[in-house]
């Protein structure tokens, strides 16, 4: 079952209609529908290529958080061997809405560290949504200091509303343990890459996201806040958040513009959930490729470059 | 408690409905509803004489009081480009921006300065609640920046009074680029082994709480001052129960490890240069010998306009 997007409705109608053909056909034998059947595939891919082709600010919010989109339990699954999950941040908890390890990408040991949404209502609930507490960036300030003291690349996958608004994790010092992971994202002598897979929700994506190469796929997103959050405030109104969408230009297209994402990963027309596979190795392509530019720097320059780029932001803003 | 206080106060309060009362003569306690007369309020620092309340204190005001004869200079800030993304929600930002700097007299929502505190050479920056919610945009960015590097520079010590609602919204993501840009900057006073002491003040919240205001080598916050990452709404949304009284609260950041101390804003000064003094090395600052504080002659607040008194 393929889930639709609001906008996708027109398309779910047509690629219902083909379907129900096929398996009126499959029913009764004598039934020619091919044709009939193959002029709405025809249908159905050009509107898809309509649809995508220009996809609003708004749009791109709803593709990015499609419930099906490959998560970051699949790239890690798809891309690296022998990944060794670590856990727990050695104070109160693991926390679920993180996961990092060590891996092999291409062979050779990196850490890998993301959010992880989950799949399914079970898994959701474990995964918090991809909304970590305290301890999941204080695991991840841990993993960054164990790959800095072995010399393991880093690699963060981005895919989180933002960091859970809950009274325990207020009380354990979610700002003090965003603050410092953020901090160990400059700190280290390492490679350290970040891909926006999905939702780059605010101070919890910046912790993971602070990297010397931020990539993006093209139809994911990367804010300050969610768009239903600046429109409650700033309209007053939540309803207005396509408008809040656009102001905040929070797509990966304009914020490869702005500096802050230095590279586009395309996605499979229709959305990465459309074609997981290949989604899934165009980011491992990615990442081998910024790693590979990385590989000659020492620890000192890929620290002083880091920090470098971040204090150049904002030099350029966007064109009128 | 001096028969003001308990005689006239109280009788001019039933007298006079805050309406008819200038503004610039007489302030309303948010807190306690208790008529404070302007200049007395000013001269405590627009701490509530009666019950201790800590209103808002602009930055320029937090400096007079600060620096040893009120005497300070300020540090230079480099402007970033005006409204980066030509963001309109209702308003255009270039006309929220003009109307904060009309309110305000200030140009944005942070103030640096270098001067001397008992003695103590110094780099301060004092952020501006009343600027748009002394929300981190390019600018405060770009003031904590100069902030650290001047006071690398002088190998000076950074003391930092943070104020925010939070991200400059917009801003859009180059607001929130200010995280890691500004923990670059406390990166660099790290390096340089000077002290940075970060001094939160209500309210603190969002982005700003979860970068360089939770990052200082000790942290002091003002009494009762509110300091978060989420908001006590967007939490009881979140988790639909009510939250414990004096949560988020200072008391409560304290209590559960979160801060160093809690400490009220009349004694701020003298604390900082002891603090200070005691990591730089130097010999306790004489009471007697210290230079008297400057007396905050325009101190204001948000709900009031400048009196110019
Ligand atoms: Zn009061």
């Amino acid at each position: 079952m393929t889930n639709y997007l609001e906008f996708e409705k027109p398309l779910a109608e047509i690629e219902g209609k083909a379907e129900e053909l096929r398996a009126m056909a499959r029913a009764n034998e004598e039934m020619d529908v091919e044709k009939e059947a193959a002029a709405l595939d025809k249908k159905a891919a050009d509107l898809l290529k309509s649809l995508y082709a220009d996809l609003t600010p708004w749009r791109k919010c709803q593709v990015a958080r499609h419930p099906d989109r490959p998560h970051c339990k699949d790239y890690i699954d798809a891309l690296f061997t022998e990944y060794t999950p670590l856990a727990g941040d050695r104070n109160f908890a693991d926390d679920h809405a993180v996961m990092g390890g060590i891996a092999r990408l291409d062979g050779k040991p990196v850490m890998v560290i993301g959010h992880e949404k989950g799949n399914d209502t079970k898994s959701r609930i474990e995964r918090n949504f991809g909304m970590a507490r305290p301890e999941g960036y204080r695991k991840a300030i841990r993993l960054m200091e164990l790959a800095d003291k072995f010399g393991l690349p880093i690699v963060t996958l981005v895919d989180t509303p933002g960091a859970y608004p809950g009274k325990g994790a207020e009380e354990r010092g979610q700002s003090e343990a965003i603050a410092r992971s953020t901090e160990k994202c400059l700190q280290v002598r390492v490679p350290l890459v970040s891909v926006i897979i999905g939702e780059g929700g605010s101070g919890g994506a910046v912790a993971f996201a602070t990297a010397n190469r931020v990539a993006m796929l093209e139809h994911s997103i990367y804010s300050v806040i969610s768009p239903e959050g600046c429109a409650s405030i700033l309209w007053k109104d939540a309803e207005k958040m396509r408008e809040a969408a656009e102001a905040l230009r929070l797509t990966a297209q304009n914020l490869r513009e702005l500096g802050v994402c230095d590279r586009i990963i395309e996605e499979p027309l229709g959305g990465a959930h459309r074609d997981k596979d290949t989604a899934i190795k165009s980011v491992g392509k990615a990442i081998s490729g910024m790693l590979a530019d990385l590989s000659k720097k020492t620890g000192d320059d890929l620290r002083s470059d880091r920090r470098q780029k971040y204090l150049g932001l904002g030099s350029k803003g966007l064109a009128a | 408690m001096n028969w003001i206080t308990n005689y006239v106060r109280p009788t001019i309060n039933s007298l006079f409905s805050r309406r008819e009362v200038p503004e610039n003569l007489w302030k309303k306690c948010s807190e306690c509803g208790t008529m404070l007369f302007h200049r007395e309020l000013a001269e405590n620092l627009n701490v509530c004489t009666s019950c201790g309340h800590h209103m808002a204190i602009t930055p320029r005001a937090r400096f007079q009081a600060l620096f040893d004869n009120g005497v300070f200079k300020e540090v230079a800030v480099p402007e970033p480009i005006a409204d980066p993304l030509n963001f309109r929600d209702q308003k255009k930002y270039t006309e929220r921006l003009k109307a904060a700097q009309r309110s305000t007299a200030e140009k944005e929502a942070m103030l640096v300065a270098e001067g001397e505190i008992g003695k103590t050479p110094i780099v301060a920056a004092a952020q501006d609640f009343t600027f748009m919610g002394g929300s981190m945009g390019m600018y405060v960015g770009n003031a904590i920046i100069a902030a650290a590097q001047r006071a690398v520079e002088l190998k000076r010590p950074l003391v930092l009074f943070s104020a925010a609602g939070g991200a400059r919204m917009q801003e859009g993501i180059l607001s929130l680029m200010q995280m890691p840009r500004t923990t670059v900057a406390v990166e660099m006073l790290k390096e340089a082994g000077l002290p940075y002491i970060v001094v939160l003040t209500h309210p603190t919240t969002g982005g700003v709480t979860a970068s360089y205001a939770m990052l200082g080598d000790i942290q002091i916050a003002e009494p009762n001052a509110l300091i978060c990452f989420a908001g006590p709404r967007v939490i009881e949304q979140t988790i639909r129960e009510k939250l414990p009284e004096g949560f988020q609260r200072a008391e409560y950041l304290l209590d559960h490890g979160m801060l160093d101390r809690v400490t009220p804003r009349t004694e701020m000064r003298d604390e900082l240069i002891q603090i200070l003094r005691m990591l730089l090395g130097m010999e306790p600052a004489l009471k007697g010998d210290l230079p008297a504080p400057g007396t905050p002659d325009n101190a204001k607040d948000g709900e009031t306009a400048p009196s110019g008194a």
